[in-house]
């Protein structure tokens, strides 16, 4: 079942906004329909009727009282920003110049 | 031993350092600057650390000195110094997480782990070197430096706490913190002759520790005795209301259990033998002289009294394939923080490109490639269409592993197994082949899918390199792990007249 293409490389790079080169695409599809068709032997098991588990601890829903706590200051937070202004996290535009 | 002799000093164990400094034969001013100067003198050969903390490290010495010498009432590990695997969030202290994209970042706050060994008036000498976002077995994909095994500077220190098993190893730290998330302890530990622990899931906060698989990410001891663990162990454990995932019970006695069990008597334990894990019929991929050492470490325990059995764990067979799914898949979702906003790397912002090109840009500048490839694999995972068949058969897989622990542990106290397949390879053998690297964690990955404790103790020298032997029980029964090591660890050291370790001491590779 499994199979992975230069283009699914390409369309999942640019999902996770990964800027990949073309040397990269390459390597990686090869690489990487290489690990999945390793790892696709998880369909071996015949798991019909059991659970999935997501994590190993028997917690569900940690709750806690809804009062302010303490945070970290504001600008020791903006300090470790790579840019910032007026008191806020500065980013480049956000839409394209077409809208 | 004369007892300011640094390099007797970086050779110590935790135990006797600490003797050392509560009785005032040495000043942790002492201790700490003998560390130092072994680390300029020697971490250029090593690569062990990527941050060292120089004149932080000595106030902070010159502060335990001075409370002592003013009569305050100081704990047993007040002086004694400690590493901390990059990934250990510290406040005002670079932590990059191998990662370019955090390069230069100082973090605002320090993990819950990192403060609790503040508190005890341990001092941090410096962060190590890792895979990136721990993604990794060998330390080779560090985005920083290559990390080398003190036994052969030619091979791998494991990974991904690479950097905390060569600065132990090495005599560059007494003691150090690593994560394992699906073996980064067990197998650096196991690869340079240490002792290492992941302990039950849940049971180590993770506050403040940078995410890989949240899922199965721990923080656990890696040190030179498993006494010098279980007390490390016993310093960062226990509840945190930081994290959701803590639980909230009290830890087991662990050093108690470490000196229980190396006054060596095992009548009543019974352990059993994982034959998926290089028994009859599993034996690919594993090397002889590795299966030879975990069977003469289990005739050793059976000679102090443990009733041994062989035990099935057939689904331990798809622990590999269920791992390399589930933990990029979270890894996919974790590192979406990393976008050139709230901290870290930004590239491309100059004027040319809008968020989500700067985005892309950053990312692909500051992930290296088995980052990208875990991302994209996890990304692929998650995606319509194909979750079901594979993120969330995975899940299926880890609920039948984690079944065959409980059928497991109806009938035996701890199971054992090699820690991995193969002594240290060398490097750059398996940089280009992941399928092949991933093999490294085959006998660890069990483990972390049921959340389970597992310590790797030394079992003996193979072609020279050190093999490791896993101990394995079940949840919040960590101290079943340390009595099991001891025993093995003393009846061991006891027969062959020192400790493993030392047979690395008088060797070429870093003299």
């Amino acid at each position: 079942m499994s199979s992975i293409s230069r283009e699914d490389v390409e369309h999942l790079a640019r999902l996770a906004r990964l800027a990949v080169t073309d040397e990269e695409l390459d390597r990686f599809a090869g690489q990487l329909d290489q690990v999945l068709n390793a790892v696709a032997r998880v369909g071996e098991a015949s798991a019909v009727d059991v659970p999935p588990m997501s994590h190993a601890v028997p917690l569900t829903n940690v709750l806690r009282a809804d009062v302010v706590t303490p945070s970290l200051p504001r600008d020791v937070v903006l300090a470790g920003a790579p840019a910032a202004e007026d008191d806020r996290f500065r980013v480049p535009r956000i839409l394209g110049d077409a809208e | 031993m004369t007892t300011t002799d640094p390099v007797e000093l970086t050779r110590a164990d935790v135990s006797e350092l600490s003797r050392l400094l509560t009785s005032g034969e040495v000043s942790a001013v002492e201790v700490t600057r003998a560390h130092l100067d072994r680390i300029a003198a020697q971490d250029g050969a090593l690569g062990a650390y990527l941050h060292v903390e120089g004149d932080a490290a000595i106030a902070a010495a010159t502060a335990v000195d001075e409370a002592r010498a003013s009569g305050a009432e100081l704990g047993p590990l007040a002086g004694v110094p400690v590493a901390l695997k990059d990934l250990v969030v510290t406040e005002g202290v670079p932590t990059t997480s191998g990662s370019k994209i955090l390069q230069g970042w100082l973090p605002p706050y320090s993990a819950t782990i990192a403060t609790r060994l503040a508190d005890a008036g341990t001092v941090l000498l410096g962060k190590t070197n890792m895979d990136e976002f721990a993604m990794g077995s060998s330390t080779e994909n560090s985005a920083y430096q290559v990390t080398r095994n003190p036994w052969d500077l030619d091979r791998i220190p494991g990974g991904s706490s690479g950097g905390s098993s060569a600065a132990v190893a090495g005599d560059l730290a007494p003691w150090s913190i690593g994560t394992d998330t699906g073996g980064s302890i067990r197998q650096p530990a196991a690869v340079t002759g240490l002792v290492g622990h992941k302990p039950t899931y849940g049971s180590v906060s993770r506050y403040g520790l940078i995410a890989f698989s949240s899922s199965l990410d721990q923080a656990g001891p890696m040190a030179r005795t498993v006494l010098d663990a279980a007390v490390l162990h016993e310093v960062i454990g226990g509840y945190d209301p930081r994290d959701s995932t803590s639980i909230d019970s009290p830890l087991a006695g662990l050093a108690d259990a470490a000196r229980a069990g190396a006054a060596g008597d095992l009548r009543g334990v019974r352990v059993g033998v994982v034959r998926e894990l290089g028994g009859e019929g599993h034996t690919d991929g594993y090397e002889p002289g590795v299966l030879a050492r975990t069977r003469e470490a289990i005739e050793v325990l059976a000679g102090l009294g443990a009733e041994v059995t062989e035990v099935s764990c057939p689904s331990f067979d798809l622990a590999l394939p269920a791992y390399y799914l589930i933990a990029p898949s979270e890894a996919s979702s974790n590192l979406a923080r990393y976008e050139g906003v709230r901290f870290g790397l930004r590239v491309g912002d100059d004027g040319s490109h809008d968020l989500d090109e700067v985005m892309a840009l950053t990312r692909e500048q500051g992930f290296g490639p088995e980052v990208k490839r875990r991302i994209i694999l996890g990304t692929y995972a998650l995606s319509s269409g194909y979750y079901e068949a594979y993120y969330g058969q995975a899940q299926k897989v880890r609920t039948l592993i984690t079944r065959d622990f409980t059928t497991a542990f109806a009938g035996v106290d701890v199971l054992v197994s090699p820690t991995t397949p193969t002594v240290a390879f060398p490097i750059g053998a398996r940089v280009e082949d992941p399928i092949a690297m991933y093999a490294a964690d085959l006998c660890t990955l069990p483990a972390s899918l049921a959340g389970l404790p597992a310590i790797s103790v030394p079992s003996g020298l193979s072609e020279g390199l050190p093999v490791g032997l896993q101990v394995m029980a079940p949840a919040l029964a960590d101290d079943r792990c340390y009595r099991v090591a001891a025993a093995l660890e003393a009846a061991q050291d006891a027969a062959r007249g020192h400790r493993l370790l030392d047979e690395l001491a008088g060797r070429g590779g870093v003299a």
